[in-house]
């Protein structure tokens, strides 16, 4: 672990001023894939199916950005980050695109050097009790065990929280979600606390979820968003306006089903130039003009996506709350496409 | 006549540097000096050119802005709100606690096995043998995992002991084994300790001094003193005195449930027994390695001698063997307890606190100040290894032969 820190930094060194100069869409064509950088496996938002095929809510942004440049959601390679080693990976070039549950904040997007394009999920933190410790508050965690992933904003907020509600804890660190579940499980801690979607990710992968609640303290904003790294304003533009388009595609009520029959016969303007069949966006973008039809024909439009990982249909069940559409009460709010 | 001449003093040309084998390798060495410098050089321009076309640079600035972060095992006062300075300067405690602790069980540990193996004893021979090979073959990160996964999962949870039927009770009252940790009866030093202490101390000093002076009686006269109780009387006697004059300053404090942990007594975390043991076992079995080849080293001569002269076995290994198999064994150990410092870095794996946790993890993640935080870890994992090597090395020449 101390070892890929050290190469990870000689890489940074070494690899950097190529990767963050060059352009990465030029890279990444040159390569025929896109290198995307996924969580190590949370369920619902990125993780391997039965088939070794990675799926979820995270994975669905690559693939739609995947389609938008080549027009194959296959053409991506997955790189499962941990919370510790996700900023390397894409400061070094490892990546091109970071997709993993993670939170913009003023210095990752200031002092790190890296560009949030957008926000996918809105979230904050939670913390998730066995129901026979018979704690209904996070203020009556005093004295607490609690499991938190290292390197996350979580791990400050919880800090925070504590030392704000004058009440104290003893962290157990862990680097990945997987051990997070099998340290909280084994009771090693008496308190699990990250992202409430995460939360509610791994609950359902529970043997009996109903043994566990999340309490109802959020005690963060966490804006959950892909990112990619300073400095390539185009390669910023391109995947900002991929998320974008899989916003603006629902509200627009344009699907996965039916992309095809509305490009061949737009009559909606706004529709028109998203799909491609009027005016040059996609060139602008240095793509193909069917570039967003692409995207939205590889997984759905945001709302397919939240729906088909982790809505309300699902074991997840996260119901849309503050990721609705503005005109349903949300925060999602695409700009226009002109 | 002879041909043969001595070079001519003095008379040095330019081309002997190549041509003349005197000379010839201090200018290969010379010149794979200046390549080398010339490569370093080559590298940290190149680091620095990158890192300002990225917009970064290095700056050590991030060490006095407030970590943010808390440790669940520190040895000094620290908070989320202290500088990221101390967080590393916990790290650094824990590396030095678990590396001594380490040091000190596998040496003992070692000796025992690498003594134990050449017992005649087949059984106890064989054993030693199977501990060995078993335990220097299997990395030593699967005995961290091994041993943390094993405690977490075969232990109870705290709340395991609560209720009015608890699934698990205390060893003896005062031990409790979790899977958080093991928590043990803990001194607490009143007023009036600190004499408890210095008596303690003195009574070490008077049991040396008695020690020493039955061995110089012995030699002066032959007379023979007893040594064993009265040093045990000076040792304890004194001190056990001075507790109850002084009212009991020092008294045990148990562990007992609070909230959702044990509270009171002391607490040895569950990463820290993992790291400490798995470090222990793993690096114990090497220096079993290294004890053994040092008594083998030790010609069958000095043994047989020693006996002859009538020594009894346990004598011959003492005054004998073990003094002479020291200088055999004691280089090969300096290596042995700087691994165990530098593996003890594979902390992380179980979240021990450690330097590289805490430094290089956290506080490069949170910070994003990798090359800054590479630097420093490996400054301090220099600094601690040479400083390990030269203490031993002074502790070497004190055992090595005396030429006179
Ligand atoms: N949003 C926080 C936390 C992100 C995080 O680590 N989330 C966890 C749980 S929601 C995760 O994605 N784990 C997946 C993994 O371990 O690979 C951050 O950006 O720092």
């Amino acid at each position: 672990m101390n070892k890929s820190v050290f190469f990870g930094a000689l890489t940074v060194a070494g690899v950097l001023a190529g990767a963050s100069v060059a352009a990465t869409l030029d890279d990444v064509k040159a390569r025929g894939n896109l290198n995307c950088g996924v969580a190590t496996g949370l369920a619902g938002f990125a993780a391997p199916n039965s088939n070794g095929e990675w799926e979820g809510f995270d994975v669905a942004v690559c693939r739609a950005v995947a389609a938008a440049i080549f027009n194959d959601p296959q053409a991506v390679e997955f790189i499962p980050t941990t919370g510790k080693t996700r900023f390397t990976a894409l400061a070094s070039g490892e990546i091109d695109f970071l997709a993993r549950n993670t939170t913009w904040t003023f210095s990752r997007d200031v002092d790190l050097k890296f560009d949030f394009v957008g926000v996918n999920y809105y979230d904050g933190q939670g913390f998730m009790v066995p129901k026979a410790l018979g704690v209904s508050s996070a203020k009556e965690l005093d004295g607490a065990t609690v499991c938190i992933q290292t390197g996350t904003t979580t791990e400050l907020n919880l800090a925070d929280y504590f030392r704000n509600n004058n009440i104290s804890y003893e962290p157990v660190p862990v680097e990945t979600n997987a051990e997070g579940q099998q340290q909280y499980l084994a009771g090693a801690c008496d308190t699990y606390t990250t992202d409430a979607s995460g939360l509610a990710a791994t609950r359902a992968t529970f043997e009996n979820p109903g043994d566990h609640v999340i309490l109802p303290e959020i005690i963060s904003k966490e804006p959950l968003g892909p990112l990619v790294r300073h400095g390539d304003n185009d390669w910023g533009d391109l995947t900002r306006w991929v998320l974008n388009a899989l916003i603006a595609a629902e509200e627009l009520g344009v699907t996965s089903a039916n992309v095809e029959e509305m490009a061949s016969n737009a009559t909606n303007p706004e529709i028109a130039r998203l799909l491609g069949t009027e005016g040059t966006l996609g060139e602008m973008l240095g793509l193909e003009a069917d570039w967003a039809k692409n995207a939205i024909a590889a997984e759905g439009n945001y709302g397919e996506i939240f729906a088909k990982n982790i809505g309300e249909e699902t074991p997840i069940g996260l119901s849309r709350g503050l990721n609705a559409q503005w005109t349903d009460g949300g925060l999602l709010y695409a700009p226009p496409v002109r | 006549m002879t041909t043969l001449s001595d070079p001519q003093q003095g008379s040095f040309r330019l081309s002997m540097l190549l041509n003349d084998t005197r000379y010839r390798s201090y200018t290969f060495q010379f010149v794979a000096l200046l390549l080398l410098i010339a490569l370093m050089a080559f590298l940290g321009i190149n680091l620095m050119r990158n890192l300002a076309e990225a917009g970064l640079n290095i700056s050590y600035g991030f060490l006095g802005v407030p970590a943010g972060y808390d440790i669940n095992q520190s040895l000094i006062d620290y908070s989320s709100q202290d500088s990221n300075l101390r967080a590393a300067m916990v790290g650094i405690i824990n590396t030095l606690l678990v590396a001594f602790l380490a040091c000190v069980t596998a040496t003992i540990l070692g000796v025992l096995a690498g003594v134990a193996r050449l017992s005649k004893n087949w059984l106890v021979s064989k054993l030693m043998a199977v501990y060995v090979e078993i335990f220097r073959n299997i990395p030593v990160l699967i005995w961290i995992l091994m041993i943390y996964t094993l405690m977490t999962a075969v232990l109870p949870s705290p709340s395991a002991f609560r209720g009015d039927d608890p699934a698990s009770s205390m060893f003896l009252g005062a031990f409790a084994f979790t899977n958080r940790g093991v928590y043990i009866p803990w001194p607490v030093w009143g007023p009036g300790s600190m004499f408890v202490v210095a008596t303690f101390v003195l009574s070490i000093i008077a049991a040396i001094a008695y020690r020493r002076y039955a061995v110089k009686l012995l030699f002066d006269t032959g007379k023979l003193l007893p040594r064993a109780w009265p040093t045990a009387a000076i040792l304890i006697l004194p001190t056990l005195l001075a507790f109850f004059i002084l009212g009991r300053p020092v008294s045990l404090d148990y562990p007992a449930l609070a909230g959702f942990n044990f509270g009171g007594g002391l607490q040895i975390g569950a990463p820290l027994i993992a790291l400490w043991l798995a470090l222990s076992v793993y690096t114990g079995a090497f220096i079993a390695e290294n004890v053994r080849a040092g008594i083998q080293a030790i010609s069958r001569g000095q043994t047989e001698a020693a006996s002859s002269l009538g020594l009894r076995p346990k004598r011959v290994m003492n005054l004998v063997v073990l003094p002479q198999a020291l200088r055999v064994i004691i280089p090969p150990l300096i290596s042995q307890y700087l691994n165990i410092t530098k593996n003890s870095s594979l902390a992380i794996a179980v979240g021990y606190a450690d330097i590289t946790a805490t430094l290089g993890g956290i506080t490069l993640n949170q910070t994003g100040r990798a090359i800054e935080c590479v630097l420093l870890l490996m400054l301090f994992y220099l600094t601690i290894s040479l400083s390990i090597s030269a203490i031993m090395n002074v502790y070497n020449t004190s055992v090595s032969l005396k030429e006179r």
